[in-house]
């Protein structure tokens, strides 16, 4: 009787463990190969054929389609370069280049990957679009209410993902040091 | 009688530990709502189908580039190799391959097809292997893409650089096809 409770005990903290920390794992979203410049992160490697079990899960999970290796990489940033998550009621700077990459885009998602809606139906700048200063380097303000320059409406949503997807790069698995990558500051203020 | 419920803590952890692994690498097998699932109703196996741009109120899978018009092909080589063509947007067009369980393992840009339109067969090892010696024609005629696995996805991107330009974006990827190629034409 004695060795049929221990077995069942052993089961269940195996089960608790097992799943609760699988569970945990995938919704913070660990992934190993992590690349992190600044406030900005990627996963070069979950667009190649090299992804390691926890990205593909947690990609399996989510339903999103990694870019692929050939195609470009995609940085994310939930939190600006001093570790403040990024709040839609606050207004958050992004300022200076981007790394080398034929394209660029930037798009504004809530934490689940869906686009948030606003009056100017804007969700996202791509590098053509985007109004620079003389020597190439940009501002883009993306904050609840309209600025003058780069806007990118947040619409009030409490807690939002920018992601920055790099089309035709060099940047990739080998890259390491944010100066092969220099990506630019994120600097919340809010007030 | 402590240690031995420590002892059975201590399988318990242990047994965690494997359930925990077991549960990742099981994962992306049993996903219901994984990318390819959810293209599944959108898209005909062997055939070329737009993907809708998300918005706000709706969108396939989630993180889409609005600025992407997004065209898929699933793809499944029993039937033979596949050929594939894609008319090249005027900004930014890539191709890229995934297996079924969402493994990007080939991807090809505008710049590096270097011409009007990327072309490219795409078939199993076996498929290849089984093709005829042909002097006639070199490697650098013929972009062959093999696949690890017979089903898997084959990806279409056309970056629209401001939204006046998603439309001329949209009907490039229209105008792809992605189509079993007939046993005879593969000699060719």
């Amino acid at each position: 009787m004695r060795l049929l409770l221990g077995l069942l005990f052993a089961l269940a903290v195996a089960a608790v463990i097992g799943l609760g920390t699988t569970w945990l794992a995938l919704s913070q979203g660990a992934a190993f190969g992590a690349v992190t410049i600044g406030a900005w992160t990627a996963w070069p490697r979950s667009g190649t054929r090299d992804v390691d079990p926890y990205a593909r899960a947690t990609i399996a999970r989510s339903g999103e389609l990694p870019v692929a290796s050939g195609d470009g990489v995609a940085f994310v940033a939930r939190t600006d370069d001093d570790g403040k998550p990024l709040d839609g009621r606050c207004s958050v700077a992004i300022t200076g280049t981007t790394p080398q990459a034929r394209f660029w885009t930037l798009t504004l998602y809530d934490p689940q990957g869906r686009l948030i809606g606003n009056v100017v139906d804007r969700q996202g700048f791509t590098s053509e679009e985007i109004v620079r200063h003389a020597d190439g380097s940009f501002e883009i303000v993306v904050a609840p209410r309209a600025r003058p320059g780069n806007w990118l409406p947040t619409n009030g949503a409490v807690r939002y993902v920018l992601v920055l997807r790099l089309y035709d790069t060099p940047v990739g698995v080998a890259t390491r040091a944010a100066r092969e990558a220099p990506m630019p500051a994120v600097t919340e203020s809010c007030s | 009688m402590l240690i031995r419920w420590m002892l059975w803590l201590l399988a318990g952890c242990l047994l965690g530990g494997i359930v925990h692994l077991v549960s990742v690498l099981v994962l992306p097998s049993t996903a219901t709502q994984d990318a390819y699932s959810r293209l599944l109703p959108i898209a005909a196996v062997n055939t070329v189908a737009a993907v809708p741009q998300p918005s706000p109120q709706s969108e396939v899978m989630p993180f889409m580039d609005p600025a992407v018009a997004l065209a898929i092909c699933r793809y499944d080589l029993a039937a033979g190799p596949i050929k594939l063509s894609v008319p090249l947007s005027p900004a930014y067009t890539s191709v890229s391959f995934y297996t079924r369980r969402g493994i990007a393992y080939y991807a090809i840009n505008d710049r590096a097809a270097g011409r009007r339109q990327i072309e490219l067969q795409l078939m199993t090892a076996e498929q290849r292997s089984d093709l005829p010696e042909d002097e006639e024609v070199t490697a650098a005629d013929r972009l062959i893409v093999e696949s690890p696995s017979n089903t898997g996805l084959i990806v279409m991107k056309a970056l629209a650089p401001e939204p006046g330009l998603m439309p001329a974006a949209r009907a490039a990827l229209s105008r792809a096809v992605c189509q079993t190629e007939p046993a005879d034409a593969a000699t060719r």
